[in-house]
């Protein structure tokens, strides 16, 4: 005879720690099996669109810090970007250069985040205690420049508030040459592991099609095989000085897409963000930064969207001006936001334990998914 | 690669009077106006078209115009009456590396698109975002729910212009 089997519904969050946050997930089950995970957020919505529409345009730039608090320099980039574009605003070549330090440092800091707590997810505890030692360093030289470590306000519209300190770059240096040792030791340690390999690999399968369809950007579609990347395919600020390469997930230890691509891409991804910062250090012209930052902001009336690739994906900022001194609208197209929708697909035949293994790899900040 | 104009004209002489004008005078993105009860018709077929091929939704955006007339109810709050909503699409091909912007408008009072979640499977949650904020329904939608708010929210849609704070929330005063 039969056991008689019947679908249990189970909450995962608000309050849990694999979640980054506060995701709550309605996970329906038969046994351990997963059938469909429902995603409710929210948690955390501020409305930061109607405020912006109640800022003046330089005002919304603390905002952003605060929607993807572990990238918070690439948020303002993007905005400043976006409305320089708007304004036709010629920016000094220093500014670039100094933009695109902060901003592949923060990609390095912010993929530590991602890898360590990923690893701390599924039972790593060490690699954690690792990356964030070398994070301290990175949010220790923001500090130096801005005097913030988390909430910058650094870029401005047409500039940065601050040049460099002077020990900037012999810091920036020396943190270099002592990171590249540590990231292989954060390899043997934590990414060629065979007990995180057996965890990782050949779960939560992307394919490119649903990725592309489902409008996944950043890491996690290159991760399912697709070279694609803003700052080589929708070039902007000084990226196409630098000599560096666009990782791609290839399958190496499962399935393409699978979890442990979508892991090993952030860590070959910092590989690269090292390449891009020392190039940038040496080549990085004399100049003064705070030279074309205009003193009233009225942007012409009109619409843009503008994209970088943030460390997640592609953040976009549509911005609508109706030619007074504040946004009529101001849309966030934020990457973790698309990304999350993917999820319950990526779920679907999987264990309830692999659902942590799965969110971890998309890495998400629910900050920047509610807004 | 084609451009805006281009596009227009192959859309044009595909679905004739639901493709309304293009918009290129003013800064700094042209797109292109379209009738928002086809939108759906156009947009699959924008991304099965050979030389088209928009394969990715990059943004779906709710918009409130404010272009109706601003009238004072009785307790003094001011509300608009008539005039728009919008809704913008930014597309893109990743293998032609060629990008568009669709604009739809919608009156406010009975706002009403179709969806495009049957093109893209990114615009379900993009549009249940607008219809959280903007009230904008989206015909045929899977699964039209609150998405940011509560889903016992019923005090209006935030994002319009002239949306109001309710004083109470759950026995809790909103303006603190």
């Amino acid at each position: 005879m039969a056991l008689k089997t019947e679908e249990m519904v189970l909450n995962m969050g608000p309050q849990h720690p694999s979640t980054h946050g506060v995701l709550r997930l309605e996970l329906q089950l038969e046994g351990e099996i997963i059938i469909d995970v429902i995603p409710h957020i929210g948690y955390l919505h501020r409305c930061f669109e109607k405020h912006a529409e109640a800022m003046t345009y330089p005002q919304v730039i603390p905002y952003t810090d605060r929607m993807d608090y572990l990238a918070s320099m690439y948020n303002e980039f993007g905005y400043a970007l976006a409305m320089e574009r708007l304004m036709k605003i010629e920016v000094p070549e220093r500014v670039e250069y100094i933009r695109v330090i902060m901003g592949e440092l923060q990609r390095i800091a912010s993929h530590l985040v991602a890898l360590g707590t990923y690893g701390a997810d599924i039972g790593a505890f060490t690699p954690f205690l690792f990356c964030f030692r070398d994070r301290e360093r990175i949010l220790h030289l923001f500090e130096i420049t801005c005097g913030a470590r988390l909430l910058y306000n650094y870029i401005w519209i047409g500039g940065v508030s601050h040049d460099l300190h002077s020990d900037f770059i012999r810091l920036t240096r020396e943190f270099i040459k002592d990171f590249r040792p540590n990231l292989k030791e954060l390899n043997d340690l934590l990414s060629f592991n065979r007990i995180f390999i057996e965890r990782t690999a050949n779960v939560g399968v992307l394919p490119l099609e649903t990725a592309i369809n489902y409008g996944v950007t950043g890491p996690n579609l290159r991760a399912s095989g697709m070279k694609w990347d803003l700052r080589k395919d929708d070039p902007y600020s000084v990226y196409h000085k630098f000599d560096y390469e666009i990782p791609v997930g290839s399958g190496e230890k499962g399935k393409t897409g699978d979890c442990w691509d979508r892991y090993f891409i952030r860590v070959r991804e910092m590989e690269e963000s090292l390449k891009i910062i020392e190039q940038a250090i040496d080549q990085i012209p004399e100049g003064d930064v705070t030279s074309a930052i205009p003193k009233r902001i009225k942007p012409p009336e009109g619409q843009i969207y503008t994209r970088v690739e943030n460390p997640r994906g592609e953040l976009g900022y549509f911005i609508i001006s109706d030619g007074s001194l504040n946004p009529a609208r101001v849309k966030v197209r934020a990457p973790s936001f698309v990304t999350m929708q993917v999820f319950p697909e990526l779920c679907k035949g999987f264990m309830v334990a692999d659902v942590v293994a799965i969110l971890g790899s998309i890495d998400i900040v629910l900050g920047e998914i509610d807004r | 690669m084609k451009t805006a104009e281009e596009i227009f004209k192959i859309l044009k002489e595909k679905f004739g009077d639901s493709i309304v004008e293009l918009k290129s005078d003013k800064p700094i993105d042209p797109f292109v106006i379209v009738n928002p009860l086809e939108v759906d018709k156009i947009c699959l077929f924008l991304r099965e078209e050979k030389d088209l091929l928009f394969d990715s939704l990059m943004n779906l955006s709710g918009v409130d115009d404010a272009n109706g007339e601003k009238v004072k109810d009785e307790k003094g709050l001011e509300t608009i009456k008539g005039g728009t909503l919008s809704v913008y699409y930014h597309l893109e091909s990743t293998s032609l590396k060629q990008k568009l912007t669709l604009k739809v408008s919608t009156n406010r009072e009975k706002p009403e698109v179709v969806t495009v979640t049957e093109s893209w499977k990114c615009a379900d949650w993009h549009e249940r975002e607008a219809y959280d904020m903007y009230g904008i329904v989206f015909i045929n939608h899977p699964d039209l729910r609150r998405i940011l708010m509560p889903y016992d929210w019923e005090f209006g849609y935030p994002l319009r212009k002239d949306y109001k704070n309710p004083e109470f929330y759950q026995g809790m005063k909103v303006p603190y």
